[in-house]
């Protein structure tokens, strides 16, 4: 879509643009391209320079057992906070839709936990989570192998993923719900009268007029779940026990950081870049092509 | 619509009951936490009915992460963050889409792209870049010989250095360079009519008067919007300033990095007992502001959610 | 095909009273329209009939069932809506098809009739398109489909022409009244547009402020208008209303300027002393040769193409006149109005109800 009417003044337009380009280009694509030309090249002990080296520090890091470790980890944690997030967003979405009385309350209830900061949902869940004081407390007593996120790996795993969907799951509500709302209501009179249920309208009529946002979420999810899992983990677990959370992030953070690793990391995050990359892009390409209506 | 499904509507109520305890309970346990003291907290059972010393912990929690100060910096951070949003958002989608020059495409598809690729997958090399601003720039005069010539010129070896860690603008700038609001105020700008750009010109308005006093009144609703979620996008931010704020004792940093170091850990307590309820009241305090937030702006919040994200 | 019966029906949202004690009874078979103008409760009124609006007071009945509690699929209506509604995801035979579907019939079945009705409403070649490909048009005949595939005891239709364009709905207009003819299903359809409602109805309902003004044939609704509120709402230009004083000793009436003018008092036996509303058709007035008559005096006229409509004042109060294109006019010029005693209507100043 374009303008017809606009002013004449070419040089003003570029001033107006000037302060967001220069602001991009220092903070977006120079860093982009710096982790590109780390991720090529190796720094020379004692300042001497980067070295190029081609595809070595990829070859490093795909050769890397707890690279490939950190990649599964991430999708089983995407995976399972998508399904958990997006199930949960769903049911309060089309049972809030139904607009009983009091839905109001439920709807603002049900947005909060995405306006809980992400460390303080952490925190509170590390408190509810631990073995010592929290829910699970008195089943320790009896047995101390029955929780133990500090210990053991699936405990610390399964924690942080419900925390992270704790906090989505809202998230996905305040979409599903709007997608919902937006279905046309003399639509879903018009199913009524044509005999169908509650039940049946939202199978036949509601969820499929929401697929675009449906799709528009799970890009979405997945892809967030890599980048905001961040202080979740470093609050709960820092990545542990024994690295059993340590996402893509987290480890780009880790060996960059604490590490030193730039190249390794830079060549990480290449990696991610790309995978968000296609991702983005096949949400554009396909999902918004096929299924939209209206 | 008349539709007599009493068991379906009672379903519903009990899922939509479930949802609220699912909510709520995290909520009020935080809270019961707060109002402990460490040794009740200690004792393993659940623990559903709060204590009295709600204050006492509040203020040990306050002292402790010197939250007055870490509070500061969060809004001061989180106001910056989202003031120069909305104004830069709004500039760059009039320039685009108010103006014809070469190039423009490109540039909106420059912009589009920092669309794809949040601060964490690039954060070593921000964190470079925010140790020196000027860095791309000195590296371009390098790499063109200016300053080669330059130096031979004046005998000056070009040194340029702005470093933005451990202050305001070096936990700002890197947050404004995205795209975000620019492609909500660039949608909205498309729906304004053609019509009104003429009226305005034909009374002699020019660039900076149409912006001022036509386009800015009328967005803002959009305004308020994009203000929200971005002062929430900063408030949450937790990787950049963990980073960018490396000088604890000096600057500080941001009320939600502070969190981490209020959960009791074994270097913290020197393998004494956990204090969680001091951690809890911490958390409280933090968590309070966007949620107030968000209660006060709802509409506001879940339109601009919507209007942003898609 | 089923009767369809109200009695005292009333609809409230909170306070306010949407419709209020409507009576209505409709015969098996007719074509019943409600007009009225925007907000006069009209639509309400239908979506209770549906369904899809709960009844606050008084009892609905369909056929000899009353459906006040019924859910909207238990009731056999079927409507079409003013944005037709359609399924956006589902393809036009599924959209047609959608009721037969949820009723459980087996596909062949449901196959058939959706071919059958596609051929009726000319559909046939469209089958497969969804509706955002379609034309408003086609999109309003999909809507049709899906009411009539159902073949329901009564037809429920929601302002379904005012979104095509004025070419487009009078040739659906024709279309509804030949499905109607050739279905013979009661039909209920709600509109604010009096052409409309005269063109289709068996009988006309006009509604105003939530209560029914007149129910009568359009013949009756346009001569004999029961309220001088439907008197001005039905026919174009609507009837002339003029404020005058009745004296029945004298036999004449006396406008607000003093003038005079005589009627009929054998066909006005009603009439009382006092002030009355006094009005008639713009067609039936004629401008008289000899001078005699009501004065007017004129300020301007509109082209009709086979006739002229001239706007003036009679006693400082506007009225129209539609004259034919041989007789002189010019503006600020006074003529002489005579009006057939026949064509004069009195309605009471205080209730603006008939005087016969």
């Amino acid at each position: 879509m374009e303008k017809r009417a606009t002013f004449s003044n070419a040089s003003i337009g570029v001033l107006f643009v000037a302060p967001q380009i220069l602001l991009v280009f220092t903070f977006f694509y120079w860093p982009t391209g710096a982790a590109l030309f780390w991720a090529f090249t190796l720094e020379r002990p004692w300042g001497g320079g980067n070295e190029w080296v081609g595809l070595d520090n990829f070859r490093q890091v795909f050769a890397d057992r707890a690279y490939w470790a950190s990649i599964t980890r991430s999708l089983v944690f995407a995976g399972a906070t998508t399904f958990l997030a997006m199930g949960f967003g769903l049911l309060l979405a089309v049972a809030c839709d139904r607009g009983l009385k009091f839905y109001q309350g439920f709807r603002t209830v049900f947005v909060w936990p995405y306006a809980v900061v992400a460390p303080a949902a952490a925190l509170a869940f590390r408190f509810i989570f631990a073995p010592d004081a929290g829910i699970f407390s008195a089943l320790v007593k009896s047995n101390p192998e029955f929780w133990n996120p500090a210990q053991n790996g699936y405990h610390a795993m399964v924690m942080v993923i419900v925390c992270y969907s704790w906090k989505y799951a809202a998230y996905c509500f305040i979409f599903f719900l709007a997608a919902l709302q937006a279905i046309p209501r003399s639509v879903i009179e018009a199913s009524a009268m044509d005999g169908a249920g509650v039940l049946r309208r939202v199978r036949d009529i509601q969820l499929p007029l929401i697929t675009p946002t449906f799709f528009f979420l799970l890009v979405i999810s997945i892809t967030d779940s890599f980048q905001d899992s961040f202080s979740i983990v470093d609050v709960m677990t820092d990545g542990g026990p024994a690295k059993a959370t340590e996402f893509m992030v987290y480890k780009i953070y880790f060996d960059g950081f604490r590490g030193l690793d730039y190249s390794g990391a830079a060549a990480q995050s290449i990696v991610l870049m790309f995978l968000m990359i296609v991702l983005t892009f096949f949400q554009f390409r396909f999902i918004e092509r096929r299924i939209h209506y209206s | 619509m008349i539709e007599r499904t009493p068991l379906l509507n009672v379903t519903t109520y009990i899922v939509l009951c479930i949802g609220a305890l699912m909510v709520f309970i995290p909520l009020w346990l935080v809270f019961v936490g707060a109002t402990l003291t460490v040794r009740e907290i200690n004792i393993p059972e659940l623990h559903l009915i709060p204590g009295n010393h709600l204050f006492e912990n509040l203020s040990a929690a306050w002292e402790r992460g010197h939250l007055g100060e870490r509070l500061t910096n969060s809004l001061i951070m989180s106001l910056g963050v989202a003031t120069g949003k909305v104004a830069m958002s709004a500039i760059t989608a009039f320039g685009l889409v108010y103006f014809r020059f070469p190039g423009r495409m490109l540039i909106f598809w420059l912009i589009f792209i920092t669309l794809m690729l949040p601060l964490e997958v690039r954060i070593v090399p921000t964190y470079a870049v925010a140790a020196n601003a000027l860095w791309p720039f000195q590296s371009i005069l390098d790499a063109t010989g200016i300053s080669g010539i330059i130096a031979s010129l004046t005998g000056i070896q070009l040194a340029l250095e702005w470093n933005l860690l451990n202050s305001y603008t070096g936990l700002i700038l890197p947050l404004i360079a995205t795209a975000t609001g620019t492609f909500l105020y660039r949608q909205f700008f498309l729906t304004v009519p053609d019509e009104l750009l003429e009226a305005a010109r034909m009374d002699g308005a020019g660039p900076f008067r149409f912006l001022t006093e036509f386009l800015i009144p009328l967005s803002r609703a959009n305004m308020a919007a994009l203000f929200t979620i971005m002062f929430l996008y900063a408030w949450n931010q937790y990787l950049w300033p963990l980073l960018a704020t490396p000088d604890r004792a000096g600057f500080g940093t941001t009320a939600v990095v502070e969190l981490k170091m209020l959960a009791p850990n074994v270097s913290t307590t020197g393998g004494g007992t956990p204090d969680w309820n001091v951690a809890m009241a911490g958390c409280l305090i933090v968590m309070l502001p966007p949620l107030l937030l968000v209660a006060f702006m709802q509409r506001y919040f879940v339109r601009g959610l919507i209007a942003t994200e898609k | 095909m089923a009767a369809v019966s109200l009695s005292a029906v009333s609809k409230k949202f909170g306070p306010n009273t949407v419709v209020d004690k409507v009576d209505l009874a409709i015969e098996a078979g007719e074509f019943v329209v409600i007009l009225g103008p925007s907000g006069c409760g009209k639509s309400t009124l239908l979506r209770m009939i549906a369904g899809l609006e709960a009844t606050s007071d008084g009892e609905i009945q369909i056929g000899d069932v009353v459906v006040n509690d019924l859910e909207p699929r238990a009731r056999g209506c079927a409507m079409v809506f003013q944005n037709y509604a359609l399924y956006p995801h589902m393809t036009v035979a599924e959209n047609i098809g959608y009721a037969l579907k949820v009723a459980g019939l087996p596909k062949a079945d449901r196959i058939a009739r959706i071919q059958s009705v596609a051929q009726m409403l000319g559909l046939g070649e469209f089958l497969d398109r969804k509706p955002m490909q379609l034309s408003g048009g086609q999109r309003q005949r999909v809507a049709m489909g899906r009411a009539m595939i159902r073949e329901p005891k009564v037809f429920l239709y929601d302002e379904p022409l005012s979104n095509l364009d004025a070419r487009l709905r009078v040739a659906m207009r024709a279309e509804i009244r030949r499905l109607h003819q050739r279905l013979g299903t009661t039909s209920l359809f709600v509109t604010h547009d009096q052409v409309e409602a005269m063109t289709l109805a068996d009988r006309i309902v006009v509604m105003n402020q939530g209560r029914i003004e007149q129910i009568g044939t359009p013949d009756e609704i346009y001569r004999r208008p029961a309220s001088a509120y439907v008197a001005s709402f039905i026919g174009s230009p609507g009837l002339n209303l003029l404020r005058v004083n009745v004296s029945t000793n004298d036999g004449h009436i006396k406008f607000g300027d003093g003038q005079l003018l005589a009627y009929d008092r054998k066909i006005w036996k009603n009439l009382q002393d006092g002030p009355v509303t006094f009005g008639f058709r713009a067609e039936e007035a004629r401008l008289a040769s000899d001078g005699r008559g009501l004065s007017i005096r004129f300020s301007f006229s509109e082209e009709l193409g086979s006739s002229r409509l001239i706007y003036g004042a009679v006693a400082d109060e506007e009225a129209v006149l539609m004259i034919d294109h041989d007789e002189k006019f010019s503006a600020d010029e006074t003529a002489a109005l005579s009006i057939p005693n026949s064509a004069m209507q009195f309605f009471s100043a205080e209730t603006g109800r008939r005087i016969s």
